[in-house]
């Protein structure tokens, strides 16, 4: 098997490894970090100690970091906690519609209690530009949202220029980086009011995430989820020491491997690309070679059913698109938005790269696409 | 370090981690995707759910994965019936309190018992409420009379919401039989990993859904599923129920002469909620003139590691609202340490905390009552 799911989630990092094994010892620590016993305040120390690299990382605060269960509660924080607390400012949201879906499901919930949402469009570009953005700003929106990477294709939106309009029109802009981490480079801009990441899409174990909060100007959110007061009160519930400090080691490796992996990625994309473009006629990218990141490769194989051509292919880990849609028979609303119809959307591959695929896997993953797909054009030809 | 807070959290259960690392290593696959890879990661969260469900005595269906005791708590309360009226236990974990900081409290006993008549009396005018008891406390360890508040509850066609989370693995549990509307547990609590839990819903129950985006765990709880640590409470649940008759046992007759020979050697010492049913791994106990913090500093020097109380709400000056609620005067609530034994505990570390609470206490006794008096103030 073939793993090129990386967008859905990826290996352990040795890293996060590392800390899992330290924590699998007979003796090894698993003291609640909130306890004040010796044991209990020796993981607190580590615990404010991984908050302090996780901010490092970021360009924020220790304080300004928020750990949570991943990146759909750090979503649902920012944009549900977000509505309940600006609410009596305004109840309007700025949201593209290519968003992943722990954005567009809270949005929706929110427009089904009266808020007015303005959907934005990216069009065949794929992502929307910061004047796109900046013009759909009303007097009475209260947050702006863009994600970094795109979960399916890719596509990074431009999010120094978005924050920068953001902070002109005084509306804070909350930023999905769970795919963009460790990926291309990431930090906390001025613009920028909350900002969600997750552990599984960068090497540590899935049940973490984080959410950025910007300290000051305060980006204001009401807390879901009450009792306790951990995290400030913002996030509830006895904290996760190990996954904490295995996401932190994980992200840390990402990070610091972040301008190597994108080259590297970028080559294996491109190789991928190229073999692929070079022996199936009439292949469609859907992930540009500029402007998206390098760990994504979308493509439309027009004539064929997704579906068959991935039952042709069980030796390799890909998927359709979303892992989180792929319960729900329905075409990528992503690949929509970039106006595939429902057949070409349907016809699609999302390869995903990550920190352990190599030249080999990408090479024989190929030429198994390639077969697979000559095969079914060989057993409806009419349908090219 | 001899470790007396297992209501804190404990350790993994021997295996739990071993049932964790192939879903760790080999099998990363996201438990959504349709390839082998995230196929096979369905099945072993669908394992662990049924691990779950035999644990607590209900159906697999009914097993709602999130990320712990306190975002199940969370979902209970503010998702099942929203319009109905509240009344929750005034000793409730912070999760309940606060989760409903508006909603009334239903007083308890000396002991912590909840108030029936209080309760019964309340229902008369609040049809259909939702009322939130914990099965457990978390500082007492004083059992609730769940089956007869359920009874009154149903009465007036109203729904028990329980947070479950010092129970489960501790004694036994029968949502089925229970009448309740939903339960929250924790994997921590019972031998498996942070960051995982449940909320167990009766099949049938509407609420609104606990976080959105992606539909996962049948649109109540979205987010990419944490394969290994679902597994890793599966099979501490799987553990926590094996040796669950075996554990209750032996740490009821240990905490029975330990509390024995507390009161022996420091006749004034205090034991709350020693009247009432109780979990037979907790003992709450305030010896005169010493201030929790003092104490637990002193044992914390002397190699033990025991808490004043939650974990949540350790670390300051306020009486444990779970005394308070018992009418125990601050004073004396101020002084209140907690001993909670586990799974990997021996009786030989309550002979030893025994000694040592002697000689920490014995040359306070002998005049230096002052520096506890300090401390006090």
């Amino acid at each position: 098997m073939i793993y090129l799911d990386h967008a859905a989630t990826t290996p352990l990092r040795p890293e996060a490894r590392a800390i899992l094994a330290e924590f699998a010892q007979a003796d090894g620590p698993f003291a609640n970090p909130a306890s004040t016993h010796s044991l209990g305040r020796q993981m607190g120390a580590r615990v404010a100690q991984a908050r302090a690299e996780f901010a490092d990382i970021l360009g924020a605060q220790p304080n300004e970091v928020v750990f949570t269960s991943g990146a759909t509660e750090a979503d649902n924080l920012a944009v549900l906690g977000r509505a309940r607390f600006a609410q009596t400012q305004g109840r309007r949201l700025v949201v593209p519609r290519t968003e992943h879906k722990a954005v567009i499901d809270p949005v929706r919930h929110l427009q089904g209690q009266g808020w007015q949402v303005d959907w934005l469009d990216p069009g065949s570009a794929g992502v929307c530009s910061a004047e796109q953005v900046a013009g759909a700003l009303a007097q009475d929106t209260v947050l702006a949202c863009a994600m970094a990477v795109n979960n399916e294709t890719g596509h990074e939106h431009d999010i120094p220029a978005i924050a920068q309009l953001c902070l002109d029109e005084g509306v804070p802009l909350h930023v999905d980086a769970a795919q963009a981490l460790g990926k291309v480079p990431t930090q906390v801009l001025p613009g920028v009011g909350s900002m969600a990441f997750s552990g599984h899409k960068l090497g540590a174990p899935a049940g973490i995430g984080a959410l950025y909060l910007r300290g000051r100007p305060r980006f204001g959110v009401e807390p879901l989820v009450f009792g306790g007061g951990q995290e400030r009160g913002m996030r509830s519930g006895t904290l996760p020491a190990m996954l904490i400090l295995a996401f932190v080691a994980a992200a840390k490796a990402a990070v610091s491997a972040q301008e190597s992996e994108y080259q590297r990625l970028k080559s294996l994309r491109e190789e991928l690309w190229d073999t692929l473009a070079a022996q199936v006629p009439k292949l469609i990218r859907n992930s540009p070679a500029q402007g998206s990141s390098p760990h994504v490769l979308n493509i439309t194989v027009p004539g064929v059913q997704g579906d068959s051509l991935r039952a042709l292919l069980p030796e390799l880990a890909l998927s359709s698109g979303s892992a989180c849609a792929a319960a729900q028979a329905e075409s990528s609303y992503v690949l929509r938005a970039l106006g595939h119809d429902d057949a070409l959307a349907n016809a699609s591959l999302r390869i995903s790269l990550g920190h352990t695929t190599t030249l080999v896997e990408v090479q024989a993953a190929a030429s198994q696409i390639v077969a697979a797909v000559r095969k079914l054009r060989s057993w409806h030809p009419e349908a090219e | 370090m001899i470790y007396l807070d297992h209501n804190a959290t404990t350790a993994l259960r021997p295996g739990v981690l071993a049932a964790m690392q192939p879903w760790l290593e080999q099998h990363y696959g996201n438990a959504n995707s349709q390839h082998r890879a995230g196929r096979l990661a369905r099945q072993a969260v669908e394992q662990a759910r049924a691990q779950v469900a035999t644990l607590v005595g209900c159906e697999s269906a009914e097993v709602v994965f999130t990320s712990g005791s306190t975002e199940s708590i969370n979902g209970a309360l503010r998702g099942l019936r929203p319009t109905a009226s509240r009344l929750v236990g005034a000793t409730e974990h912070e999760a309940v309190l606060e989760a409903l900081a508006d909603c009334e409290r239903l007083p308890v006993d000396g002991q912590g018992r909840v108030d029936l008549h209080f309760l019964q009396d309340w229902l008369r005018h609040h049809p259909g409420a939702l009322v939130s008891v914990m099965a457990a406390n978390n500082e007492t360890g004083v059992l609730t009379d769940l089956t007869s508040v359920v009874e009154a509850v149903q009465g007036v066609q109203g729904l028990v919401h329980s947070d479950a989370t010092q129970i489960c693995g501790r004694l036994p549990v029968d949502f089925r039989s229970s009448g309740l509307a939903a339960l929250s547990l924790s994997a921590h609590k019972l031998g498996g990993p942070k960051g995982v839990g449940a909320l167990v819903l009766r099949r049938g129950q509407d609420i609104k859904p606990m976080q959105r985006g992606g539909g996962h765990e049948r649109g109540l709880r979205a987010g990419t599923l944490n394969v290994p640590g679902i597994v890793g409470f599966g099979a501490a649940a799987e553990q926590a129920r094996q040796h669950l008759d075996a554990e209750a046992a032996r740490h009821s007759a240990w905490r029975a002469a330990f509390e024995q020979e507390l009161r022996r050697r420091h006749p004034r010492v205090e034991i709350f909620g020693a009247e009432a049913p109780r979990l037979p791994n907790t003992s709450f106990f305030a010896l005169p003139d010493w201030h929790s913090e003092a104490l637990l500093m002193a044992l914390d020097k002397a190699g033990f590691a025991l808490a004043s109380g939650s974990a949540c709400t350790s670390g300051t000056d306020v009486p444990s609202h779970v005394l308070t609620a018992m009418g125990i005067p601050a004073q004396r609530a101020l002084g209140a340490v907690r001993m909670s034994l586990g799974h990997p505990s021996e009786e030989s570390e309550l002979h030893a905390l025994l000694d040592a609470l002697d000689a920490i206490v014995q040359p306070t006794r002998n005049g230096a009552a002052a520096y506890a008096g300090l401390l006090n103030q």
